[in-house]
Protein backbone atom coordinates (compact mmCIF):
# COMPACT_ATOMS: atom_id res chain seq x y z
CA UNK A 1 0.00 0.00 0.00
CA UNK A 2 1.28 3.40 -1.07
CA UNK A 3 0.25 4.95 2.30
CA UNK A 4 3.19 3.10 4.00
CA UNK A 5 5.88 3.97 1.73
CA UNK A 6 7.71 6.58 3.11
CA UNK A 7 10.13 9.03 1.99
CA UNK A 8 13.02 8.32 3.95
CA UNK A 9 15.41 11.21 3.33
CA UNK A 10 12.58 13.42 3.78
CA UNK A 11 11.65 11.74 6.97
CA UNK A 12 14.90 11.37 8.15
CA UNK A 13 15.50 14.94 7.88
CA UNK A 14 12.37 15.87 9.91
CA UNK A 15 12.52 13.39 13.02
CA UNK A 16 16.61 14.53 12.80
CA UNK A 17 15.83 18.30 13.11
CA UNK A 18 12.89 17.36 15.73
CA UNK A 19 14.99 15.74 17.80
CA UNK A 20 18.06 18.57 17.26
CA UNK A 21 14.95 21.29 18.02
CA UNK A 22 13.12 19.54 20.87
CA UNK A 23 16.54 19.08 23.19
CA UNK A 24 18.38 21.88 22.02
CA UNK A 25 15.27 24.42 22.77
CA UNK A 26 15.28 23.11 26.65
CA UNK A 27 18.39 24.30 27.11
CA UNK A 28 19.86 20.54 26.85
CA UNK A 29 22.46 19.15 24.76
CA UNK A 30 21.96 15.39 25.36
CA UNK A 31 20.45 12.57 24.97
CA UNK A 32 19.35 8.96 26.50
CA UNK A 33 18.16 6.12 25.31
CA UNK A 34 17.27 2.47 26.12
CA UNK A 35 18.52 0.21 23.61
CA UNK A 36 17.13 -3.13 23.70
CA UNK A 37 19.06 -4.70 20.39
CA UNK A 38 15.31 -3.90 18.59
CA UNK A 39 14.91 -2.20 15.47
CA UNK A 40 13.07 0.17 17.14
CA UNK A 41 15.61 1.56 19.55
CA UNK A 42 17.96 1.04 17.33
CA UNK A 43 16.54 3.50 14.51
CA UNK A 44 16.03 5.94 17.55
CA UNK A 45 20.02 5.53 18.65
CA UNK A 46 20.94 6.73 15.04
CA UNK A 47 18.61 9.60 14.63
CA UNK A 48 19.64 10.94 18.15
CA UNK A 49 23.29 10.21 16.82
CA UNK A 50 22.86 12.22 13.74
CA UNK A 51 20.92 15.11 15.63
CA UNK A 52 22.75 15.77 18.39
CA UNK A 53 26.22 14.07 17.84
CA UNK A 54 27.05 10.80 19.13
CA UNK A 55 28.92 11.83 21.68
CA UNK A 56 25.88 13.56 22.96
CA UNK A 57 24.02 10.13 23.38
CA UNK A 58 24.19 7.78 25.58
CA UNK A 59 22.68 4.05 24.85
CA UNK A 60 21.59 1.63 27.86
CA UNK A 61 21.07 -1.42 27.32
CA UNK A 62 18.97 -3.24 30.80
CA UNK A 63 18.82 -7.02 30.63
CA UNK A 64 17.23 -9.37 32.84
CA UNK A 65 18.51 -12.92 33.51
CA UNK A 66 16.08 -14.47 31.08
CA UNK A 67 16.86 -11.61 27.77
CA UNK A 68 18.39 -13.41 25.23
CA UNK A 69 21.84 -13.11 25.17
CA UNK A 70 22.00 -11.96 21.58
CA UNK A 71 20.65 -8.53 22.31
CA UNK A 72 22.54 -7.54 23.97
CA UNK A 73 25.03 -7.70 21.79
CA UNK A 74 23.07 -6.58 19.05
CA UNK A 75 22.43 -3.75 21.15
CA UNK A 76 26.36 -3.15 21.58
CA UNK A 77 26.77 -3.72 17.52
CA UNK A 78 23.89 -1.02 17.27
CA UNK A 79 25.86 1.15 19.67
CA UNK A 80 29.05 1.18 17.51
CA UNK A 81 27.50 1.33 14.30
CA UNK A 82 26.67 4.80 14.91
CA UNK A 83 29.12 5.66 17.38
CA UNK A 84 27.13 6.70 21.27
CA UNK A 85 27.98 6.20 24.41
CA UNK A 86 26.97 2.23 25.56
CA UNK A 87 26.40 0.83 28.97
CA UNK A 88 24.83 -1.94 30.64
CA UNK A 89 22.92 -1.76 33.16
CA UNK A 90 21.18 -5.36 34.89
CA UNK A 91 18.23 -5.13 36.44
CA UNK A 92 18.24 -8.73 37.83
CA UNK A 93 18.66 -8.02 40.99
CA UNK A 94 15.93 -5.37 41.42
CA UNK A 95 13.11 -7.17 40.00
CA UNK A 96 14.32 -10.87 41.66
CA UNK A 97 14.21 -9.04 45.27
CA UNK A 98 10.45 -7.49 44.46
CA UNK A 99 9.13 -10.50 43.15
CA UNK A 100 10.57 -12.66 46.07
CA UNK A 101 7.36 -10.71 47.46
CA UNK A 102 5.16 -11.97 45.16
CA UNK A 103 6.90 -15.16 43.84
CA UNK A 104 2.81 -16.45 42.22
CA UNK A 105 3.44 -13.00 39.65
CA UNK A 106 2.24 -13.83 36.21
CA UNK A 107 4.02 -13.24 33.00
CA UNK A 108 2.05 -9.91 32.70
CA UNK A 109 3.36 -8.24 35.99
CA UNK A 110 6.67 -9.34 35.78
CA UNK A 111 6.85 -7.84 31.94
CA UNK A 112 5.44 -5.01 33.24
CA UNK A 113 7.83 -4.67 36.28
CA UNK A 114 11.25 -5.04 34.15
CA UNK A 115 9.50 -1.97 31.88
CA UNK A 116 9.10 0.13 34.77
CA UNK A 117 12.50 -0.41 36.28
CA UNK A 118 14.19 -0.03 32.87
CA UNK A 119 11.97 3.62 32.97
CA UNK A 120 13.69 4.41 36.29
CA UNK A 121 17.07 4.15 35.38
CA UNK A 122 16.61 5.84 32.02
CA UNK A 123 15.04 8.61 33.97
CA UNK A 124 18.01 8.78 36.40
CA UNK A 125 20.54 8.39 34.31
CA UNK A 126 18.56 11.19 32.56
CA UNK A 127 19.99 13.34 35.77
CA UNK A 128 23.03 12.41 35.70
CA UNK A 129 23.95 13.11 32.21
CA UNK A 130 21.17 16.38 32.03
CA UNK A 131 20.23 14.34 28.84
CA UNK A 132 16.84 13.87 27.57
CA UNK A 133 14.94 10.63 27.91
CA UNK A 134 13.93 10.01 23.88
CA UNK A 135 10.91 7.58 24.00
CA UNK A 136 11.21 4.40 21.02
CA UNK A 137 7.81 3.15 20.70
CA UNK A 138 6.14 3.42 17.59
CA UNK A 139 2.66 4.66 16.19
CA UNK A 140 1.30 0.73 15.54
CA UNK A 141 2.56 -0.23 19.41
CA UNK A 142 0.88 2.74 20.66
CA UNK A 143 -2.15 2.35 18.90
CA UNK A 144 -2.46 -1.20 19.90
CA UNK A 145 -1.29 -0.34 23.51
CA UNK A 146 1.28 -2.99 23.04
CA UNK A 147 3.51 -1.42 25.59
CA UNK A 148 3.51 -0.99 29.38
CA UNK A 149 2.27 2.65 30.63
CA UNK A 150 4.96 4.36 33.00
CA UNK A 151 7.30 1.91 31.48
CA UNK A 152 8.51 1.77 27.74
CA UNK A 153 6.06 4.51 26.97
CA UNK A 154 7.23 6.98 29.32
CA UNK A 155 9.72 9.42 27.59
CA UNK A 156 10.52 13.45 27.26
CA UNK A 157 10.36 13.14 23.39
CA UNK A 158 9.31 10.45 21.10
CA UNK A 159 10.72 10.96 17.38
CA UNK A 160 8.96 7.45 16.29
CA UNK A 161 5.58 7.61 17.18
CA UNK A 162 3.84 8.34 14.69
CA UNK A 163 5.87 5.88 12.28
CA UNK A 164 3.96 2.28 12.16
CA UNK A 165 6.37 -0.42 11.91
CA UNK A 166 6.59 -0.81 8.49
CA UNK A 167 8.08 3.13 8.03
CA UNK A 168 10.60 2.05 11.23
CA UNK A 169 11.60 -0.73 8.76
CA UNK A 170 12.11 1.38 5.62
CA UNK A 171 13.86 4.40 7.18
CA UNK A 172 16.40 1.64 9.46
CA UNK A 173 17.13 0.00 5.67
CA UNK A 174 18.06 4.16 4.81
CA UNK A 175 20.19 5.07 7.96
CA UNK A 176 21.80 2.14 7.64
CA UNK A 177 20.78 0.14 10.87
CA UNK A 178 22.79 -3.31 11.17
CA UNK A 179 21.37 -5.91 9.34
CA UNK A 180 21.15 -8.62 12.14
CA UNK A 181 18.45 -6.14 13.74
CA UNK A 182 16.38 -5.58 11.24
CA UNK A 183 16.05 -8.93 9.83
CA UNK A 184 15.79 -10.46 13.17
CA UNK A 185 11.88 -10.92 14.09
CA UNK A 186 10.32 -8.29 16.64
CA UNK A 187 10.40 -9.86 20.03
CA UNK A 188 9.72 -7.41 23.63
CA UNK A 189 12.44 -10.37 25.04
CA UNK A 190 10.78 -11.41 28.29
CA UNK A 191 11.09 -15.08 27.79
CA UNK A 192 12.42 -17.68 25.56
CA UNK A 193 11.63 -17.48 21.89
CA UNK A 194 8.92 -14.71 22.33
CA UNK A 195 8.08 -12.98 19.51
CA UNK A 196 5.38 -10.00 18.67
CA UNK A 197 3.92 -11.17 16.26
CA UNK A 198 3.07 -14.49 17.48
CA UNK A 199 1.77 -13.35 21.17
CA UNK A 200 -0.40 -10.44 19.05
CA UNK A 201 -1.76 -13.05 16.34
CA UNK A 202 -1.30 -11.22 13.51
CA UNK A 203 1.77 -9.72 11.47
CA UNK A 204 3.29 -5.69 11.61
CA UNK A 205 2.47 -5.38 7.94
CA UNK A 206 -1.07 -6.79 8.25
CA UNK A 207 -2.01 -4.60 11.22
CA UNK A 208 -0.46 -1.77 9.58
CA UNK A 209 -2.11 -1.72 6.53
CA UNK A 210 -5.77 -2.03 8.86
CA UNK A 211 -4.47 0.79 11.28
CA UNK A 212 -3.19 2.86 8.27
CA UNK A 213 -6.40 2.82 6.20
CA UNK A 214 -8.49 3.23 9.73
CA UNK A 215 -7.03 5.83 11.38
CA UNK A 216 -5.24 7.68 8.90
CA UNK A 217 -7.32 7.50 6.06
CA UNK A 218 -10.65 6.71 8.08
CA UNK A 219 -11.72 4.35 6.09
CA UNK A 220 -15.47 2.90 6.94
CA UNK A 221 -16.26 -0.24 8.61
CA UNK A 222 -17.78 -1.15 5.02
CA UNK A 223 -15.15 0.21 3.32
CA UNK A 224 -12.44 -1.85 4.99
CA UNK A 225 -14.63 -5.28 4.41
CA UNK A 226 -15.13 -4.32 0.57
CA UNK A 227 -10.63 -4.00 0.80
CA UNK A 228 -10.86 -7.21 2.21
CA UNK A 229 -10.05 -6.69 5.83
CA UNK A 230 -12.49 -9.83 7.85
CA UNK A 231 -14.91 -8.42 10.28
CA UNK A 232 -12.96 -10.30 13.17
CA UNK A 233 -9.86 -8.54 12.43
CA UNK A 234 -11.24 -5.39 11.89
CA UNK A 235 -13.37 -5.81 15.30
CA UNK A 236 -10.34 -7.08 17.26
CA UNK A 237 -8.13 -4.16 16.47
CA UNK A 238 -10.58 -1.56 16.65
CA UNK A 239 -11.29 -2.61 20.77
CA UNK A 240 -7.52 -2.68 21.01
CA UNK A 241 -7.37 0.00 19.64
CA UNK A 242 -10.49 1.87 22.33
CA UNK A 243 -9.44 -0.11 25.22
CA UNK A 244 -5.75 0.96 25.04
CA UNK A 245 -6.71 4.72 24.83
CA UNK A 246 -6.09 5.35 28.20
CA UNK A 247 -2.27 4.70 27.95
CA UNK A 248 -2.69 7.58 25.49
CA UNK A 249 -3.64 10.12 27.53
CA UNK A 250 -2.47 11.86 30.75
CA UNK A 251 -4.32 10.41 34.54
CA UNK A 252 -7.99 11.70 34.25
CA UNK A 253 -8.36 14.78 36.99
CA UNK A 254 -11.67 15.69 38.68
CA UNK A 255 -12.36 18.93 37.29
CA UNK A 256 -14.36 21.22 40.41
CA UNK A 257 -12.42 25.05 39.22
CA UNK A 258 -12.89 27.02 35.98
CA UNK A 259 -9.50 26.22 34.57
CA UNK A 260 -8.82 22.70 34.84
CA UNK A 261 -5.15 21.31 33.83
CA UNK A 262 -5.58 19.96 30.12
CA UNK A 263 -9.33 20.60 29.78
CA UNK A 264 -9.48 24.18 30.14
CA UNK A 265 -5.80 25.30 31.06
CA UNK A 266 -3.98 24.78 27.61
CA UNK A 267 -0.96 25.38 26.86
CA UNK A 268 1.40 23.79 24.38
CA UNK A 269 4.23 21.96 25.79
CA UNK A 270 6.78 24.26 24.31
CA UNK A 271 5.52 27.11 26.32
CA UNK A 272 8.09 29.62 25.78
CA UNK A 273 10.68 27.67 24.01
CA UNK B 1 7.97 49.92 -10.37
CA UNK B 2 10.20 47.01 -9.70
CA UNK B 3 11.49 46.81 -6.18
CA UNK B 4 12.88 43.82 -3.99
CA UNK B 5 11.31 42.21 -1.61
CA UNK B 6 12.79 39.79 1.43
CA UNK B 7 11.08 36.61 2.95
CA UNK B 8 12.38 36.29 6.55
CA UNK B 9 12.09 32.53 6.98
CA UNK B 10 12.64 32.86 10.66
CA UNK B 11 11.68 30.35 13.75
CA UNK B 12 10.35 31.98 16.12
CA UNK B 13 9.93 31.06 20.23
CA UNK B 14 6.85 30.42 21.19
CA UNK B 15 5.05 32.93 23.40
CA UNK B 16 8.39 35.34 24.04
CA UNK B 17 7.52 38.10 22.14
CA UNK B 18 11.05 40.22 23.24
CA UNK B 19 13.02 37.65 21.80
CA UNK B 20 10.83 37.11 18.74
CA UNK B 21 11.24 41.07 18.26
CA UNK B 22 15.21 40.98 18.63
CA UNK B 23 15.05 38.19 16.42
CA UNK B 24 12.83 40.66 13.37
CA UNK B 25 15.08 43.77 14.54
CA UNK B 26 18.24 41.71 13.44
CA UNK B 27 16.34 40.70 10.35
CA UNK B 28 15.25 43.90 9.07
CA UNK B 29 18.40 45.66 9.64
CA UNK B 30 19.85 43.21 7.45
CA UNK B 31 17.48 43.73 4.74
CA UNK B 32 17.81 47.25 5.02
CA UNK B 33 21.69 47.27 4.51
CA UNK B 34 20.74 44.79 1.51
CA UNK B 35 18.79 47.53 -0.24
CA UNK B 36 15.49 45.53 0.19
CA UNK B 37 12.51 47.41 -0.81
CA UNK B 38 9.83 45.37 1.74
CA UNK B 39 10.75 42.65 4.00
CA UNK B 40 7.84 40.11 4.70
CA UNK B 41 7.58 38.21 7.97
CA UNK B 42 5.69 34.73 8.41
CA UNK B 43 1.79 34.82 10.26
CA UNK B 44 2.25 35.00 13.95
CA UNK B 45 6.16 36.18 13.78
CA UNK B 46 6.28 38.26 16.25
CA UNK B 47 4.65 35.04 18.73
CA UNK B 48 4.70 31.60 17.35
CA UNK B 49 2.08 29.69 16.38
CA UNK B 50 0.58 26.92 18.99
CA UNK B 51 -0.70 29.32 21.49
CA UNK B 52 -3.88 28.36 22.72
CA UNK B 53 -4.63 30.28 26.30
CA UNK B 54 -1.05 31.81 25.86
CA UNK B 55 -3.08 33.92 23.13
CA UNK B 56 -4.50 37.17 25.74
CA UNK B 57 -1.09 37.13 27.04
CA UNK B 58 1.47 38.00 23.81
CA UNK B 59 -1.55 40.18 22.16
CA UNK B 60 -0.10 43.48 21.12
CA UNK B 61 -2.23 47.22 20.84
CA UNK B 62 -1.56 48.67 17.68
CA UNK B 63 -0.15 51.51 19.81
CA UNK B 64 1.65 49.14 21.93
CA UNK B 65 5.96 49.88 21.99
CA UNK B 66 6.87 46.89 19.76
CA UNK B 67 4.04 47.92 17.10
CA UNK B 68 5.64 51.77 17.44
CA UNK B 69 9.19 50.61 17.01
CA UNK B 70 8.14 48.33 13.93
CA UNK B 71 6.46 51.65 12.52
CA UNK B 72 9.96 53.64 13.77
CA UNK B 73 11.69 51.02 11.46
CA UNK B 74 9.34 51.14 8.42
CA UNK B 75 11.35 54.67 7.40
CA UNK B 76 13.78 52.63 6.04
CA UNK B 77 11.91 49.74 4.33
CA UNK B 78 8.58 48.47 4.27
CA UNK B 79 7.89 45.71 6.94
CA UNK B 80 4.80 42.95 6.61
CA UNK B 81 4.61 41.38 9.53
CA UNK B 82 2.31 38.81 11.34
CA UNK B 83 1.27 38.96 15.15
CA UNK B 84 -1.92 38.39 17.61
CA UNK B 85 -3.52 41.78 17.48
CA UNK B 86 -5.79 42.87 20.54
CA UNK B 87 -9.04 45.57 19.32
CA UNK B 88 -9.93 48.41 21.64
CA UNK B 89 -12.87 45.97 22.25
CA UNK B 90 -10.80 43.11 23.45
CA UNK B 91 -11.00 41.06 20.91
CA UNK B 92 -7.63 39.01 19.73
CA UNK B 93 -7.67 38.59 16.11
CA UNK B 94 -4.58 36.54 14.18
CA UNK B 95 -3.55 39.74 12.23
CA UNK B 96 -1.02 41.12 10.14
CA UNK B 97 0.15 44.84 8.97
CA UNK B 98 1.76 46.52 5.82
CA UNK B 99 4.22 49.12 7.78
CA UNK B 100 6.08 52.51 5.38
CA UNK B 101 6.67 55.33 6.10
CA UNK B 102 6.70 55.15 9.62
CA UNK B 103 2.85 54.26 9.47
CA UNK B 104 0.53 51.56 9.42
CA UNK B 105 -0.75 51.87 5.43
CA UNK B 106 -2.97 48.22 5.97
CA UNK B 107 -4.30 45.91 8.84
CA UNK B 108 -5.46 42.38 8.20
CA UNK B 109 -7.26 39.97 10.55
CA UNK B 110 -7.52 36.58 8.93
CA UNK B 111 -10.97 35.48 8.12
CA UNK B 112 -10.64 32.16 7.62
CA UNK B 113 -9.25 30.76 11.02
CA UNK B 114 -8.91 26.62 10.59
CA UNK B 115 -10.64 24.49 13.64
CA UNK B 116 -10.13 20.90 12.33
CA UNK B 117 -7.10 18.04 12.25
CA UNK B 118 -4.40 19.82 14.43
CA UNK B 119 -6.36 23.25 14.30
CA UNK B 120 -7.73 25.01 16.82
CA UNK B 121 -7.47 28.64 16.15
CA UNK B 122 -11.20 29.79 16.37
CA UNK B 123 -11.18 28.64 20.09
CA UNK B 124 -8.86 31.29 20.72
CA UNK B 125 -9.37 33.77 18.22
CA UNK B 126 -11.73 36.18 16.60
CA UNK B 127 -12.32 35.95 13.43
CA UNK B 128 -11.55 38.90 10.73
CA UNK B 129 -14.45 39.75 8.11
CA UNK B 130 -13.36 41.68 5.07
CA UNK B 131 -10.55 41.47 2.16
CA UNK B 132 -9.43 44.53 1.06
CA UNK B 133 -6.30 45.54 -1.70
CA UNK B 134 -4.24 48.38 -0.44
CA UNK B 135 -2.02 51.27 -2.38
CA UNK B 136 1.31 50.98 -1.12
CA UNK B 137 4.48 52.77 -3.03
CA UNK B 138 5.37 49.49 -4.16
CA UNK B 139 1.84 49.44 -5.63
CA UNK B 140 -1.51 47.95 -4.97
CA UNK B 141 -1.61 44.74 -2.59
CA UNK B 142 -3.35 42.75 -0.95
CA UNK B 143 -3.01 40.46 2.29
CA UNK B 144 -3.69 36.94 3.16
CA UNK B 145 -2.99 34.80 6.17
CA UNK B 146 -2.46 31.18 5.77
CA UNK B 147 -5.91 29.64 5.56
CA UNK B 148 -6.88 32.77 3.92
CA UNK B 149 -5.56 31.52 0.87
CA UNK B 150 -7.25 28.18 0.57
CA UNK B 151 -10.31 30.13 -0.27
CA UNK B 152 -10.69 31.20 -3.84
CA UNK B 153 -13.10 33.90 -2.77
CA UNK B 154 -10.54 35.70 -1.27
CA UNK B 155 -7.83 35.80 -3.82
CA UNK B 156 -10.08 36.48 -5.97
CA UNK B 157 -11.93 39.37 -4.10
CA UNK B 158 -8.25 40.86 -3.94
CA UNK B 159 -7.34 40.70 -7.36
CA UNK B 160 -10.95 42.10 -8.67
CA UNK B 161 -9.99 45.23 -6.26
CA UNK B 162 -6.83 45.56 -7.75
CA UNK B 163 -4.42 44.21 -6.18
CA UNK B 164 -1.36 42.91 -8.08
CA UNK B 165 0.67 41.42 -5.92
CA UNK B 166 -0.36 39.00 -2.90
CA UNK B 167 1.28 38.51 0.13
CA UNK B 168 0.58 35.58 1.97
CA UNK B 169 1.57 34.81 5.51
CA UNK B 170 2.22 31.62 6.67
CA UNK B 171 2.49 29.01 9.46
CA UNK B 172 2.26 26.13 7.31
CA UNK B 173 2.60 22.57 9.74
CA UNK B 174 4.00 19.77 7.42
CA UNK B 175 2.12 16.12 7.23
CA UNK B 176 2.87 13.78 4.19
CA UNK B 177 5.87 11.95 3.55
CA UNK B 178 4.98 9.15 1.16
CA UNK B 179 5.90 11.17 -1.88
CA UNK B 180 8.99 13.04 -3.95
CA UNK B 181 8.14 15.62 -1.49
CA UNK B 182 6.16 17.09 1.27
CA UNK B 183 2.85 16.46 0.79
CA UNK B 184 2.27 20.26 2.28
CA UNK B 185 4.59 21.78 0.43
CA UNK B 186 3.25 20.37 -2.93
CA UNK B 187 -0.66 21.46 -2.48
CA UNK B 188 0.70 25.03 -1.27
CA UNK B 189 2.64 25.13 -4.51
CA UNK B 190 0.03 24.06 -6.36
CA UNK B 191 -2.14 26.40 -4.67
CA UNK B 192 0.01 29.53 -5.59
CA UNK B 193 1.46 28.60 -8.89
CA UNK B 194 -2.85 28.32 -9.61
CA UNK B 195 -3.75 31.77 -7.70
CA UNK B 196 -0.72 33.68 -9.36
CA UNK B 197 -1.87 32.37 -13.09
CA UNK B 198 -5.60 32.64 -12.23
CA UNK B 199 -5.68 36.14 -11.23
CA UNK B 200 -2.42 37.06 -13.24
CA UNK B 201 -0.81 38.58 -9.72
CA UNK B 202 2.50 37.45 -8.34
CA UNK B 203 2.45 36.06 -4.87
CA UNK B 204 5.11 36.58 -2.23
CA UNK B 205 4.76 33.66 0.06
CA UNK B 206 6.30 33.76 3.18
CA UNK B 207 6.02 30.27 5.98
CA UNK B 208 8.15 29.84 8.98
CA UNK B 209 10.57 27.19 10.00
CA UNK B 210 11.14 25.78 13.75
CA UNK B 211 8.69 22.66 15.40
CA UNK B 212 6.30 23.03 18.24
CA UNK B 213 5.52 20.51 20.10
CA UNK B 214 6.47 17.74 17.72
CA UNK B 215 4.96 19.32 14.62
CA UNK B 216 7.08 20.79 11.93
CA UNK B 217 6.74 24.22 9.99
CA UNK B 218 8.01 23.90 6.37
CA UNK B 219 9.35 26.58 5.20
CA UNK B 220 9.50 27.19 1.15
CA UNK B 221 8.97 30.46 1.06
CA UNK B 222 8.65 31.79 -2.34
CA UNK B 223 8.26 34.27 -4.79
CA UNK B 224 5.68 33.10 -8.02
CA UNK B 225 5.37 35.06 -10.84
CA UNK B 226 1.91 36.10 -12.77
CA UNK B 227 3.08 33.65 -15.07
CA UNK B 228 2.79 30.96 -12.05
CA UNK B 229 6.34 30.30 -12.10
CA UNK B 230 8.52 29.76 -9.14
CA UNK B 231 11.20 32.11 -9.56
CA UNK B 232 13.03 31.74 -6.02
CA UNK B 233 11.90 29.28 -3.13
CA UNK B 234 13.37 29.11 0.13
CA UNK B 235 15.07 25.88 2.06
CA UNK B 236 12.30 23.32 3.47
CA UNK B 237 12.56 22.86 7.20
CA UNK B 238 15.27 25.52 7.75
CA UNK B 239 15.81 29.01 8.32
CA UNK B 240 16.47 30.93 5.11
CA UNK B 241 16.50 34.55 3.47
CA UNK B 242 15.01 34.60 0.30
CA UNK B 243 15.52 37.83 -2.00
CA UNK B 244 12.82 38.06 -4.83
CA UNK B 245 13.27 40.73 -7.14
CA UNK B 246 9.58 41.71 -9.12
CA UNK B 247 9.98 43.31 -12.06
CA UNK B 248 7.18 45.59 -13.66
CA UNK B 249 7.38 44.83 -17.25
CA UNK B 250 6.67 40.98 -16.50
CA UNK B 251 3.68 42.28 -15.09
CA UNK B 252 2.88 44.01 -17.54
CA UNK B 253 3.57 41.73 -20.41
CA UNK B 254 1.45 38.80 -18.52
CA UNK B 255 -1.42 40.77 -18.30
CA UNK B 256 -1.21 41.54 -22.20
CA UNK B 257 -0.28 37.88 -23.21
CA UNK B 258 -3.14 36.68 -20.38
CA UNK B 259 -5.96 39.14 -20.03
CA UNK B 260 -7.52 36.61 -18.23
CA UNK B 261 -8.20 38.98 -14.96
CA UNK B 262 -9.79 42.14 -17.45
CA UNK B 263 -12.30 39.63 -19.04
CA UNK B 264 -13.73 38.24 -15.68
CA UNK B 265 -17.35 39.36 -15.85
CA UNK B 266 -17.60 40.85 -12.08
CA UNK B 267 -21.61 41.53 -13.08
CA UNK B 268 -22.30 37.96 -14.26
CA UNK B 269 -20.44 36.94 -10.68
CA UNK B 270 -22.19 39.35 -8.80
CA UNK B 271 -25.95 38.39 -10.30
CA UNK B 272 -24.78 34.32 -9.85
CA UNK B 273 -23.80 34.91 -6.11
CA UNK B 274 -26.93 36.76 -5.07
CA UNK B 275 -28.84 34.51 -6.34
CA UNK B 276 -27.43 31.85 -4.87
CA UNK B 277 -27.42 33.58 -2.13
CA UNK B 278 -31.16 34.10 -1.98
CA UNK B 279 -32.25 30.77 -2.68
CA UNK B 280 -29.74 29.57 -0.01
CA UNK B 281 -31.96 31.83 2.46
CA UNK B 282 -35.49 30.29 1.69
Amino acid sequence: MSGLTANTELLRKILVGFVRDEVHKVGVAKGVLGLSGGIDSALVAFLAAEALGPDNVHAICMPYKSSNPQSEEHARLVAQACGVHFSVVSITAMVDSYFEMFPDANNMRRGNKMARERMTILFDHSALYGALVLGTSNKTELLLGYGTLFGDMASALNPIGDLYKSHVWQLSEAMGVPREVIEKKPSADLWEGQTDEEELGFSYLKVDELLHSMVDLRLTRKELLAAGFTAEFIDTIYLKMQNSHFKRRLPVIAKVSNRTIDTDFRYSRDWGK
Amino acid sequence: MNFTATLAQIKPKLGCVADNMALIEQHIEEAITAKSDLIIFPELALTGYFLKDLVPEVALRLDSPDIMRLKELSRHISIVIGFVEESESYGFYNSSIYLENSAITHLHRKVYLPTYGLFDEQRYLARGERFRAFDTSLGRMGMLICEDMWHLSASYILAMDGATTLICLSSSPGRGVEEDTLGTAKSWQQLTATTAMFLNCRVLYCNRVGYEDGVNFWGGSEYVTPAGKSAVRGKLLEEDTVTAVLDQGALRRERIFSPLLRDENLFVTMRELDRIELERSR
